[in-house]
């Protein structure tokens, strides 16, 4: 049916009575997503959209069995908020938490090492499972039930390719956003084994842009596992303003230099089908399994 | 956040990292003073730029006497620098530092930064430093040596192991030790994104003194530092392009004809790719972030308003769960009004209140050409930009 999420989530909402939680919380409410609880520490015991509010997630998870959390906590408290999860064994976390300090990401990893949670985020619009349950921001107006799934970087060019599958008729299975920080919890690869596992999924589509190295690890993952559904991978930024694409002398070379080209080879040669551009993405996908 | 030479290597030296002794010149006779107070039998005048590739540049100059030093500093002050990270347009000089030459047995490349693959932060060098770093990395990988710090073990990391791995040995090795576990104690404490020490000159005597120093401070990490978010170089931004970020913007001006109005940064750079193949010249690369308002979005599309090279206006807004479309479109309406010119608008709306938008457009008295998807929209601005009927 779909990866991450399924009809038994049960979600809580960490910085829930803040503007923000309040509103997506909300608006995920109104899609059908099971929102049990809200947490926001020295609120336990008062009720926000009509659910009960704790003063910490071991609480909440204890009272209403939630197994996923949705983070709208501001940056400075983002890390804390995460590790109180990860530390309450919830499975899933999702971030939408923008410009958390890097160092703080460090000290996330370490504490997701061993730990039974699976972190989606930060800066991540989240993950949706359209007509299923929405952890996130994102849009949905465009998003359909079906087989595609898609794994990617950036939020709002997911919603546009999500639209356009929409459009030639293929639904998504799931959607998830690993999010644009150079340090994030699950990445594309951990989104591509979890597609390939799922049998609602028919083929997968990678969103990628220029920096880091999701694109040359998840073109690792491709070339040796040689899954069977069809991999459509974009990559954004061929043609990035020089400021977009600079780095530090030294630094770029030695971690690998993360322009589109390479990136985009790297997953040609690894049997990736490379959609030219966004608009071309649905049809390469309907291509792809017309094909199979 | 990038500091310059100077301030690098001020912090740094409160970490016990070694610096040649030197001072900031804004005249080519302050220059001049500063070489006669240092009194030493070489000396090193370089540009105070924000960009690597200076010493290839001719930004980094050696001098024998303090006269030498003053028409240095007096050829340099002034001029546009452009090196390989700055672009064509390069950046003015506006100060010196001046410091003593050191008498380098050898030199290599230190940095500490954080792996994203690993999600740590990570200590790398190479036996031997230099401008030429980059290259020599990309012909041979392996010449990089790596430490990892544990999250909560600066001190557990072996350090003189690593010494070691470098061939330091004796003094400089023992020093060595002691300065890669400094620039990683400070590295935690500064919330640095990147150390880079290039080159770490090793002296006959043993001593480790860094030369040149990189410190790059993560700006989500500011609100920690208030004392280090003051030492941020207005003046050697974008005025365009801080106005923008002032607004929740992310804006690079470029020097193409159609103006660039997108939401999120992967449909931006998406918007790019599509609009270059089309043989279009984007003029400028503008992000909306979702933390944008109405008012901020106004200010950003002034800037665009405002530039006499944009010839066309290309609006591609996908409205998710932050950006709504209407939210861009009452925007422009803002905007057009108050730079009261008549640019052809290409206007492509989808998601989150994309029909509504369109009517608050209309409401605005805003002309536009509706185009239906970003192909459609791509075409109809390269051609309004050639003059050309779509």
């Amino acid at each position: 049916m779909a990866v991450l999420v399924d009809l038994g989530t049960r979600v809580l909402c960490q910085g829930m009575t803040g503007r923000a939680g309040t509103y997506h919380t909300g608006r995920a409410i109104a899609y059908g997503t099971r929102v049990v609880a809200g947490v926001t520490p020295g609120k336990g015991g008062t009720r926000h959209l009509d659910l009960p509010v704790f003063d910490t997630v071991a609480e909440a998870v204890a009272e209403t069995g939630a197994n996923a959390s949705m983070i709208f906590v501001p940056a400075p408290s983002a890390a804390a908020a995460m590790i109180e999860a990860i530390e309450a064994e919830i499975p899933l976390v999702v971030c939408v938490t923008e410009r958390v300090p890097v160092l703080d990401m460090v000290r996330v990893r370490h504490a997701l090492a061993g730990s039974k949670t699976r972190l989606v985020g930060p800066n991540s619009q989240g993950v949706l499972a359209p007509g299923v349950c929405k952890i996130g921001v994102m849009g949905t107006v465009h998003a359909r039930p079906g087989g595609i799934g898609i794994a990617s970087r950036t939020a709002s060019l997911t919603s546009e390719i999500a639209a356009n599958l929409s459009a030639v008729g293929l639904g998504q299975s799931t959607t998830i956003g690993i999010g644009g920080d150079p340090v994030h919890g699950i990445g594309f690869v951990d989104c591509l084994k979890l597609f390939m596992a799922d049998e609602a999924t028919e083929g997968v589509i990678l969103i990628g842009e220029i920096g880091g190295s999701e694109e040359e690890q998840a073109a690792e993952y491709l070339r040796a596992e040689k899954p069977s559904k069809p991999v459509v991978a974009l990559v954004a930024g061929r043609h990035a303003p020089p400021q977009r694409r600079m780095g530090h002398a030294g630094t770029l070379t030695i971690f690998g230099r993360g322009d589109a080209a390479s990136k985009i080879e790297a997953l040609r040669q690894a049997g990736a089908i490379i959609a030219p551009d966004a608009h071309h993405v649905a049809d390469a996908m309907r291509e792809a399994l017309g094909r199979r | 956040m990038d500091l310059h030479e100077f301030q690098s290597k001020e912090i740094l030296s409160r970490y016990g990292v070694a610096v040649p002794p030197g001072r900031v010149a804004w005249t080519a006779e302050e220059a001049e003073s500063i070489a006669r107070e240092l009194d030493a039998r070489r000396f090193a005048v370089k540009a105070q730029v924000h960009a690597g590739g200076r010493g290839r540049a001719g930004g980094v100059r050696l001098a024998a006497t303090s006269d030498q030093v003053r028409s240095i500093a007096a050829d340099l002050l002034g001029t546009t620098l452009v090196t390989e990270q700055t672009g064509p347009a390069g950046r003015t000089v506006r100060r010196v530092y001046v410091e003593a030459g050191v008498e380098a047995k050898r030199d290599l490349y230190v940095a500490v930064l954080v792996d994203r693959r690993l999600g740590a932060v990570t200590l790398i060098a190479t036996r031997r430093g230099g401008e030429d770093i980059e290259e020599r990395v990309a012909r041979d990988p392996s010449i990089v040596e790596r430490l990892e710090i544990p999250p909560d073990g600066i001190g557990g990391a072996d350090y003189a192991g690593f010494a070691a791995r470098l061939d330091l040995d004796g003094a400089a090795g023992e020093h060595a030790a002691v300065l890669f576990r400094n620039l990683v104690q400070a590295f935690f404490d500064l919330d640095a994104s990147l150390i880079e020490i290039n080159p770490l000159a090793v002296t006959a005597a043993g001593d480790v003194v860094a030369l040149d120093v990189k410190l790059v401070l993560d700006d989500n990490a500011l609100f920690r530092h208030p004392d280090l978010a003051e030492l941020r170089d207005v003046d050697s931004l974008d005025p365009v392009e801080l106005q923008a970020q002032r607004n929740e913007i992310n804006f690079v001006r470029m020097d193409g004809d159609i103006g660039v109005v997108v939401n999120g940064a992967g449909l931006a750079l998406a918007t790019h790719d599509m609009l270059r193949d089309a043989g279009g010249r984007p003029a400028n690369f503008m992000d909306i972030r979702t933390t944008a308002n109405s008012i901020d979005i106004a200010r950003g599309l002034d800037l665009l308003f405002g530039n006499p090279g944009v010839k066309v206006v290309l609006v591609n807004i996908h409205g998710g769960g932050m950006t709504r479309c209407d939210t861009v479109a009452e925007a422009i309406g803002i905007s057009v009004r108050r730079s009261g010119r008549r640019l052809p608008i290409v206007y492509r709306a989808a998601g989150n209140n994309a029909e509504f938008s369109r009517t608050v457009l209309n409401n605005c008295g805003v002309a536009y050409m509706p185009a239906d998807d970003m192909a459609h929209a791509v075409a109809l601005a390269v051609a309004a930009a050639r003059g050309e009927a779509a």
